[in-house]
């Protein structure tokens, strides 16, 4: 049996590592188990004061368990990819890892009050984006759909928390998932 | 659609390298990486990449500009984004000066990269919908347009090559649907005359009078209704190429005019009585067998040996299945371009059911159902279930059921009789579709007296 395994860094709570297994166990069907990863501190760029997603992927490939299907780490530290200046996550398309970070979808990050109900909903999105990817879907061109490109804050806010018909389509016909 | 355009990151840093290009392959590119400008310009040489990521600052002697001009040189067309950690004013203008389309600093803010890509995939669309407009306008068709990877089908090519300077007339046999006029523009427009007009006449769809006029022209006066002088269509193409198609269908009267002309090369308008002289390449088409027309006294003996100078068997697509996932392949990124839906892929199984069919309508028939399924398609993937239409036309497999009380000999000399008319009489490649050597298959013309 192949599971979908859900990491959680030291700083995510137990609280948000279930929220995210709920949301994967929900729409993906597969049976879903939870482990701890080690602190993203070999990560960290002092000049950029954030964390490489890149050195995350190679360290999640390590670790992941023989027995995980595709793999997907929760952080929230700020992630980034040399040639950009953040990302909210990164996977390997088709691949078995991914990571995706809450810190910029705090509201907190830009200066508002903590809403647990906004961030619930974002990383329902982002969490479904990056095992998307996992599962070999590229970006959506419907901007309602979980796989939508994101580049700020206001697309995540107008995806829906869920896969458009032909991405569902893809997913099932491809992988045998949502079945 | 985005996957039509290959995108290539160059960058001396093998984690900016990669990284760039998983971001991008996430929105759907096909993305390659080089380490190097020199590893850069071989990929450019083995590959149209239509994008291209080049850091400015990488050693070995090559750096981002100089990869660039090289790149430039090889594919005028591509857009070149450079990248750069050390932005400076002069670098920038130096960039842009030598043609990079834009020049951005590292790290970038993702929504900068993802608008630029998108903007210029969007121009590299529609650029290349101008392309295809403007060669379905002027039906510009050269070569490289005819789709296919069967060896008669390349000879057929090549032979259109050899005799398309000549004036030689041509006749072009084949089923409905093959590609006649396409192999008659082809000639046309690989030949000296491309620059002159090639005018295309469909001889069954006029009535007889009608035609006359049409092909010839007529003189003020020359019936009621003429009230001016009209130019007739062997006019028209003169110094070009005429094209009439389903000449097979042509009336008696007309045969001899037709005879006329291709001897003489001139004429007389309707109603006139000064000669027009003129210098027109004469294509001919027939979905019908001329030879068997004129058997059959359908059709006059000199003017068929007139018009099959040089003789073009297009084989239907049924005898050349290895061209239809090709071919399927083409349509579909064409149409599903030009009808705006988003149908990347054709499923194994498809193609399967694809290969299997006998396709009576050929080539055309296989566009029309392509483009039926897209239309009709829910997703982003055409699947057998797409074609379910072509199981209804009753004649989905290649099944086929021999006359009753037919002895095994005439069996086989029917089969090596049509396989002979399909080669033209060629032995080596009838034997070669019959699957035995060539001592034997003389051996059997002989026994079963078949003329060649």
């Amino acid at each position: 049996m192949k599971y979908l395994y859900v990491a959680a860094a030291p700083e995510v709570s137990l609280e948000d590592q279930r929220m995210v297994s709920g949301f994967l166990k929900n729409e993906f069907g597969l049976p879903v188990r939870e482990m701890e990863i080690p602190a993203l501190d070999f990560a960290y760029d002092g000049t950029r004061r954030q964390y490489s997603s890149v050195a995350v992927l190679e360290m999640l490939a390590r670790l992941s368990p023989a027995g995980a299907a595709k793999l997907l780490a929760v952080t929230d530290r700020d992630l980034f990819v040399p040639v950009l200046t953040f990302v909210y996550g990164q996977a390997q398309l088709n691949g078995r890892v991914g990571v995706f970070s809450l810190a910029r979808l705090r509201q907190e990050f830009y200066g508002f009050a903590p809403d647990r109900a906004v961030l619930v909903e974002r990383a329902a999105k982002e969490a479904l984006h990056e095992t998307g990817h996992l599962f070999g879907l590229v970006h959506c061109a419907e901007r309602t759909c979980a796989m939508s490109l994101a580049t700020n804050i206001r697309q995540i806010d107008s995806k829906q928390p869920a896969f458009c018909a032909p991405c569902r389509a893809r997913l099932t016909r491809t992988k045998g998932v949502l079945a | 659609m985005k996957n039509r355009w290959q995108i290539l990151v160059v960058d001396d840093e093998e984690v900016m390298c990669e990284s760039l290009a998983a971001w991008l392959r996430e929105d759907g590119y096909a993305v390659d990486t080089a380490a190097s400008g020199h590893e850069a310009i071989d990929k450019t040489r083995q590959r149209d990449y239509a994008i291209y990521f080049v850091d400015l600052k990488m050693p070995g002697g090559m750096d981002g500009i100089e990869t660039m001009m090289q790149v430039r040189r090889i594919r005028p067309d591509a857009s070149i984004i450079i990248i750069t950690a050390y932005a400076t004013v002069d670098t920038a203008i130096t960039a842009m000066k030598e043609g990079a389309q834009e020049y951005i600093v590292k790290p970038c803010n993702p929504e900068e990269i993802s608008l630029l890509v998108s903007r210029i995939v969007k121009v590299k669309n529609l650029q290349r919908e101008n392309t295809i407009l403007r060669k379905k306008l002027s039906r510009q068709y050269v070569v490289q347009d005819i789709v296919t990877k069967n060896a008669r089908m390349r000879d057929i090519l090549a032979l259109c090559q050899e005799v398309a300077s000549l004036r030689s007339t041509v006749l072009i046999q084949g089923e409905s649907g093959t590609g006649k006029e396409m192999i008659a523009r082809v000639i046309h427009n690989c030949g000296d005359r491309a620059q002159k007009p090639m005018i295309s006449v469909s001889c069954a769809a006029l009535a007889e009078t009608l035609l006359e006029s049409e092909l010839f022209g007529y003189e003020k006066g020359a019936f009621t209704g003429a009230a001016e002088l009209k130019r007739g269509k062997f006019e028209l193409a003169d110094g070009g190429t005429i094209f009439l198609d389903e000449i097979g269908d042509i009336p008696a009267k007309l045969q001899v005019d037709l005879l006329r002309v291709l001897q003489e090369r001139s004429f007389y308008r309707v109603g006139g009585s000064q000669e027009v002289r003129v210098d027109v390449r004469v294509i001919a088409a027939s979905h019908v067998n001329l030879q068997q027309a004129v058997s059959e006294g359908k059709f006059r003996e000199d003017l068929y040996y007139r018009l099959n100078v040089i003789e073009i068997r297009i084989p239907p697509l049924r005898e050349r299945r290895e061209d239809v996932p090709l071919l399927a392949r083409y349509f579909l990124e064409r149409l599903s371009h030009e009808l705006g839906k988003d149908v990347r892929e054709i499923s194994e199984g498809a193609l399967k059911l694809l290969m299997d069919y006998n396709w009576p309508g050929n080539v055309r028939e296989l566009e029309n159902s392509i483009e039926r399924a897209i239309v009709t398609c829910k997703n982003d993937e055409l699947t057998e279930d797409s074609f379910a239409f072509l199981a209804m036309n009753g004649n989905a497999g290649r099944a086929w059921t021999p006359p009753a009380g037919m002895s095994l000999q005439e069996m086989e000399k029917v089969l090596i009789v049509s396989t002979l008319q399909r080669t033209n009489g060629n032995i080596k490649e009838s034997a070669g579709i019959l699957g035995i050597d060539r001592s034997t298959l003389y051996e059997k013309i002989k026994r079963y007296e078949i003329q060649r």
